[in-house]
């Protein structure tokens, strides 16, 4: 099989036009995506090679065009919603928890909403509390969505062909920190988009972890293989379905679990995560499950603060050591 | 009254044994036959029962400790005649009133002090009291805590069930020193190191121990040998008949038969059942059934020792006791039960002990008779071969029977031949008629 190296913008933008080219009902909306290209260049060149009938751009207004991309999928189109960031779904959010996670049920399975919303998410671009957030956990909690985070180039090229194949709404988390990152991506997705992967083989903690924290934990592994601590990386992938089968696996090989998680540590992913391993694998623990998460504070704008707020390598580190004696 | 309770001999030529577990610990209650000790022999690992009821009042052996016979490892007060039963919680309950009594000394010293602070020279020594005072009551606060729970991960707990460990021998690594996998671990891989060694060494010691009692006895026991071939046929097709649609662990098996058959003739003939005591060995092995003096002592009750080959090597010769008052079906039970504890452990010192006869029975795959070796101080053995079948003529009529080989050794200092021969012969007589075993 061939590889190629792209950056993860580049593999995202190459899915996004596999869609267009092998389906007719494809089109891509929102902000800025079409003259632009894309508010982070995503859409770069689409709008030249596909038009204004395929690459649509929408006025400011983010509960109308979603919910216009309800209506198109309800309607037997295959719309790709973009929403600028995480940030601005709160304003979307009446249509994607309300209209699309609900018609299925609500009309007795008589209608489905084949909806696909890509949104960037994360922090660490210095853009300040109201443009940096990680809420992937409020949508993760909602029946009726499912909710993938591509954590490698290589799920950025191939994910969104998966999300557009299943019959019901699935929401798309980009993290901002990847889009100029390069890495290999080949002509097959690795696995169906509701499996989570272990990136890295382990027998002594289990690094649990999605999105944009994967590297990180990817990087603690590796710096812990030098103190003899084998560490083995999850890439849940997906956060609602989560695969809890593949991470209890893990957790009962190693029986100890950390999980990093870039949300704020309440409420977040990682303690629904945590209760799972405790109601299903707390007799294979050998030590409390431990979690890292953002710092409770609105995300800062100044670099040093902004990353002393995020989970960070040294962290995972740390904790890896600690899990190993049980603190 | 008190009673000693040393350690036992299992065997004319044993000389000591190890105390590896008290069961048991100062005040506990015990009754005839309770496990209070385990116990390592040449014999392999052995519960050790007590054979009084009573109070123990006080353990004078630690473990893990080799000891020579007839040392004293604890003292029992009688049930009967104790007052000390409640020595305990008499205790228990000054200790309690101690420590409340120093809480209100400390209360007490504290309001002192209150109102004495201009003193202060004569209220820092006061102070002082306090503080040791409080000093004690921590530290036996402490000490109750530390004995209510071991601290061990949940996969150290699941294991520990599953693996039927005891986790309080545990040394942990982990926070407030609760017991890790790894912790866990290490100490399997020491236990199974140890185990593999004390596995060869306890069977080195059974070889010497089986060396020296077989010699002992082929150099000071005048054996005789006398076999008589036995028609089982009757017996045989009883069991078919008591065996039908019963499950194999359900079904009894000629041995049983035997064993009730050989019982039923020692009541006739009791000369066979019994003790050759020899100026030198020690009354303790006889359990009280001997006095002093040499010669021939009946024994009081007929427990059949049986030979039990294990696995590994050696063999094993625990008795069922009082074989006479059991069914049939009872002492079927019975041989399932001490052929399975033979082979993992937990044999009780009675069992090893109080033998009067000795049957080894080499069953199907074995020879056409055996010629046993008496085990002393026992006077005789008796051997069963195995099951054979004959034609023979009898009425005028060729017939098919089942026969086996009874083959009796006997200390001629004891019996002699007249009665060994009528003694199988009355035990054939009872295999004739199965239904009134």
């Amino acid at each position: 099989m061939t590889t190629q190296t792209l950056s993860y913008r580049e593999a995202l933008r190459a899915g996004i036009e596999q869609a267009l080219v092998d389906d007719e009902r494809v089109f891509l909306m929102g902000e800025d995506v079409g003259r632009y290209g894309g508010c982070y260049g995503v859409s770069k060149g689409l709008f030249e090679r596909y038009g204004d009938k395929r690459i649509i751009d929408t006025p400011i207004c983010e509960a109308g065009f979603v919910g216009v991309g309800v209506g198109a999928a309800l309607g037997g189109m295959r719309p790709i919603i973009e929403v600028m960031t995480v940030n601005f779904s709160l304003l979307a959010m009446d249509q994607i928890v309300n209209s699309a996670a609900t018609l299925r049920h609500m009309s007795g399975g008589q209608l489905n909403v084949p909806l696909v919303i890509r949104m960037a998410c994360g922090a660490g671009l210095q853009l300040a509390a109201q443009h940096s957030h990680s809420w992937e956990n409020f949508y993760a909690h909602i029946p009726g969505l499912k909710v993938l985070s591509p954590a490698t180039h290589n799920d950025a090229r191939h994910m969104l062909i998966q999300a557009l194949a299943d019959p019901d709404p699935v929401l798309i988390f980009e993290h901002v920190m990847l889009l100029n990152t390069n890495g290999e991506v080949s002509e097959q997705s690795d696995a169906a988009m509701e499996k989570a992967i272990v990136r890295k083989q382990g027998s002594d903690v289990s690094l649990l972890t999605y999105g944009g924290s994967l590297a990180k934990a990817m990087a603690a592994a590796e710096q812990l293989q030098a103190v003899n601590i084998s560490a083995e990386v999850v890439d849940l992938r997906c956060l609602r379905p989560l695969d809890t089968k593949t991470l209890l696996a893990s957790v009962k090989k190693t029986h100890r679990a950390i999980i990093i998680d870039e949300a704020w540590l309440t409420g977040s992913l990682a303690g629904e995560i945590s209760a799972i391993i405790m109601e299903q694998a707390f007799w294979q623990l050998d030590a409390p499950v431990k979690r890292i998460a953002t710092v409770e504070v609105p995300i800062p704008y100044p670099s040093h603060l902004e990353q002393a707020a995020l989970p960070q390598v040294e962290q995972i580190v740390a904790a890896a050591k600690d899990i190993m004696v049980a603190h | 009254m008190l009673e000693d309770i040393t350690m036992p001999s299992l065997g004319a030529d044993m000389t000591d044994g190890t105390l590896n577990e008290w069961l048991v610990k100062e005040g506990d209650k015990v009754d005839v036959g309770d496990i209070i000790a385990v116990l390592e022999t040449q014999k392999g690992a052995i519960d050790m029962e007590v054979y009084s009821a009573g109070t123990i009042t006080e353990i004078l052996v630690a473990p893990v400790a080799k000891v020579s016979v007839g040392t004293v490892l604890a003292r029992l007060a009688l049930t009967d005649t104790s007052s000390q039963a409640p020595l305990k919680k008499e205790r228990t309950e000054t200790l309690t009133t101690e420590l409340k009594t120093s809480d209100v000394t400390k209360e007490g010293i504290s309001q002192e002090v209150n109102t004495q602070d201009t003193h202060s020279q004569h209220d820092n020594s006061q102070e002082a009291g306090v503080n040791i005072l409080t000093a004690q009551v921590e530290s036996v606060q402490a000490e109750a805590m530390q004995t209510s729970r071991v601290l061990a991960s949940p996969i150290v707990r699941r294991l520990a069930k599953e693996q039927q460990l005891d986790l309080a021998g545990i040394k942990g690594s982990g926070p407030q020193g609760a017991i890790l996998l790894a912790d866990l671990n290490a100490f399997l891989a020491n236990d199974e190191h140890e185990n593999i060694s004390k596995t060869a060494s306890s069977e080195q010691n059974m070889r010497q121990a089986i060396a020296a009692a077989m010699a002992k006895s082929k150099q000071e026991i005048p054996h005789f040998y006398i076999s008589l071939a036995i028609d089982i046929s009757a017996a045989q097709q009883w069991l078919q008949r008591h065996n039908k649609n019963k499950s194999p662990d359900e079904r009894v098996l000629l041995l049983a038969l035997l064993l009730k058959a050989l019982a039923k003739s020692l009541l006739k003939y009791p000369q066979l059942n019994g003790f050759y005591q020899d100026a030198s060995l020690p009354s303790s092995v006889f359990q009280g059934d001997v006095s002093q003096g040499e010669g021939f002592k009946q024994a009081s009750a007929i427990h059949i020792g049986n030979v039990i080959s294990l696995r590994q090597g050696g063999l094993l010769v625990p008795a069922i006791h009082d074989v006479d008052k059991l069914s049939v079906q009872e002492i079927m039970e019975s041989l399932r039960d001490i052929t399975q504890r033979s082979r993992t452990g937990h044999l009780r010192t009675s069992e090893l002990t109080d033998a009067s006869i000795t049957v080894t029975n080499m069953g199907e795959r074995g020879a056409d008779s055996v010629f046993g070796v008496i085990y002393p101080p026992q006077v005789a053995i008796l051997g069963f071969g195995k099951n054979k079948k004959e034609l023979i003529l009898a009425n005028d009529k060729v017939t098919e029977v089942d026969k086996i080989t009874a083959c009796l050794s006997a200390d001629h200092r004891v019996i002699d031949g007249m009665i060994a021969a009528k003694f199988l012969n009355y035990l054939s007589k009872q295999l004739q008629q199965p239904e009134r075993l």
